[in-house]
């Protein structure tokens, strides 16, 4: 199982390389980073969608809060049957609906994102609901650890420990740059898993590329019953091409054709 | 029916109505949901009679704004209350990301609008929210005249898919109406009829002013219409423009500012659809920076009765 993931996982960042080398250009390092993130999340049994009814009532909720990372996201939902895996190829072409950021014209997407610190206070929202009427929906919230500098993130994670929120499960792509730089460098983060301790929430640090402790944290939630769970993912930022990890040099960026060859190569794919 | 009853048990401050209104609505339909923002007011019991109903958010109006758009994008029906410069300006782009654009079916309940905060300074008033919310698309933005009328439109919120703004004003105001009346979102209400001018207003005191205006009017002889546009989005269009055809002068009359509120909205669709004058009363793009009384701080700024009644005599000599 944990083979297969891998081999999905690379599969997404093949995407990634294509949306980013066939379109004006893609967010490749948080991208990257959350690959291995979303493969668990979509492919591994954690999530209880139906790609067939993306509406479905009482679904569990993937919020993608860092939207900016919109290829490997669009990647993973593709590749989930939400959407055809040939639709990929209109990422931000002139009439398509996979634009940048992602937005709810998009199946699958539940919120539009992109302004980062929104995504945890509509969680918040997701979750008090599925909490009042018993449901069985659980909320997961991507988050960038750039992003955690937004005061909202810390409005909502007061909130969501305050109300009881077990069935809301953040994870933090902590990939530690941002796109100015290192995050401790920009804006501090350290003591990170503290903070989230501090506001009351059950916190663990994993490695985000281990799909094998993905699963088993993922399968596990909620860590503490009447809690949150904060998952802080250590990542590398641009994971998987010797040119793009950890730098912010690739936060955005284009693919020309020998750069796109060479990452095809290193990904160990072909095509 | 009088209204005597009814106020005499609820009161002429929408800061109350508004949220009785909340709280008879969840009564009938367990989708509704009453968010505090540490600005609660205990004589309205919501959270005693739906604990599970009522969620106080504290003093964070982004999460109360996210929250809330999470709360209906589960099918429920928020209503939010906070102060109108909190919801429109503060957390404003939660507006626009997580009310706006998923059309979430979220009601914003904003005190404290225009200048109705009176003595509470210029961090409290609001004369922005206007501009801003008519500029979301997707909302409907409600200002009713007076407390009765503020219950109505909260409750009329609920039968609107979508999200909702409705500018409420800070403490006692004077009563508008005095019996029952069916209040419909999108349609002004004709408080007088007249045929030489009509004063188009908006928001507690600014249309009992109104009225205030057309009746010194009339003692010199002069008819007077006068429109409450207690919708701003949508805006009731024919309205203004039977108005501007059948009395060829028009007044707007609002405590906002001047650019981008009710009277940038009229003098729009005047002059698209049938120009003729219009004077325009509102906030003249500045701060109130003198603590003083609502009713004070109006006259203040040249939206006095006296000010308005001025200025069409002296249109009409």
């Amino acid at each position: 199982m944990v083979n297969d993931l891998a081999e999905r996982a690379r599969t997404l960042r093949k995407h990634v390389v294509h949306l980013a080398a066939d379109s004006p250009g893609a967010h490749v390092g948080g991208s990257m980073s959350v690959v291995e993130i979303l493969t668990t999340l979509y492919f591994d049994g954690v999530l209880r969608v139906d790609p067939a009814d993306p509406a479905r009532p009482g679904r569990d909720r993937l919020i993608f809060s860092k939207g900016h990372s919109s290829a490997a996201y669009y990647a993973a939902l593709a590749e989930a049957g939400f959407f055809p895996v040939s639709e990929l190829d209109t990422y931000k072409k002139t009439g398509s609906r996979l634009a940048g950021h992602p937005h709810t014209g998009v199946p699958g997407v539940e919120l539009a994102t992109g302004s980062l610190g929104h995504g945890l206070p509509v969680g918040v929202g997701l979750a008090m609901a599925a909490q009042a009427q018993g449901l069985p929906s659980r909320v997961f919230v991507i988050v960038g650890d750039g992003e955690c500098q937004e005061g909202s993130v810390w409005e909502a994670a007061m909130a969501a420990a305050h109300y009881q929120l077990d069935n809301l499960v953040v994870i933090v792509d902590r990939n530690g740059i941002q796109e100015d730089g290192p995050t401790e460098e920009i804006m501090a983060l350290e003591p990170f898993a503290d903070k989230w301790r501090a506001f009351g929430w059950a916190t663990v640090e994993v490695d985000g590329h281990d799909v094998g402790e993905l699963s088993n944290v993922l399968h596990e939630v909620p860590l503490t019953w009447s809690r949150p769970t904060a998952i802080i993912a250590k990542t590398v930022k641009g994971k998987g091409l010797s040119f793009s990890e950890n730098t912010n040099a690739w936060h955005y960026g284009h693919l020309s054709a020998d750069l796109k060859q060479q990452a095809l190569q290193e990904l160990g794919g072909a095509s | 029916m009088s209204l005597d009853t009814w106020v005499s048990e609820h009161g002429t401050s929408s800061r109350t109505t508004c949220r009785v209104a909340q709280l008879d609505l969840a009564r009938s339909d367990d989708r509704v949901y009453s968010l505090e923002n540490d600005l609660a007011l205990p004589s309205v019991p919501f959270g005693k009679e739906f604990p599970d109903r009522y969620r106080q958010i504290g003093i964070a109006e982004a999460n109360l704004l996210g929250v809330a758009s999470g709360l209906a994008q589960s099918g429920r029906i928020p209503y939010v209350n906070t102060f109108a410069v909190f919801a429109s300006m503060r957390a404003c782009e939660q507006m626009r990301v997580d009310l706006s654009y998923p059309k979430a079916n979220v009601k914003v309940v904003g005190y404290y609008t225009g200048l109705s905060g009176g003595f509470a300074g210029p961090t409290h008033h609001c004369t922005e929210d206007i501009a801003v919310t008519t500029a979301l698309p997707g909302f409907t933005v409600l200002s009713p005249a007076d407390a009765y009328e503020a219950y109505l439109a909260t409750q009329a919120a609920a039968s609107v898919e979508g999200p909702v703004y409705l500018r409420a004003s800070r403490g006692d105001t004077p009563m508008v109406y005095s019996s029952e009346y069916p209040f419909e979102i999108g349609k002004a209400v004709t408080l007088c009829e007249g045929s030489d001018v009509t004063i188009i207003a908006t928001g507690c005191l600014v249309v009992p002013r109104a009225v205030e205006v057309a009746s010194r009017l009339a003692s010199r002889g002069i008819s007077c219409r006068v429109l409450n546009m207690h919708t701003l989005k949508p805006l009731d269009v024919p309205a203004i423009v039977a108005a501007a055809r059948e009395t060829g002068l028009i007044v707007t009359y609002e405590d906002h500012n001047l650019l981008g509120g009710l009277g940038s909205a009229v003098a729009a669709v005047v002059l698209e659809n049938e120009p003729v004058p219009v004077l325009r009363f509102g906030v003249p793009d500045v701060f109130c920076t003198r603590s003083d009384e609502y009713e004070e701080i109006l006259d203040l700024y040249g939206l006095g009765v006296h000010d308005v009644y001025e200025a069409v005599m002296r249109r009409l000599r």
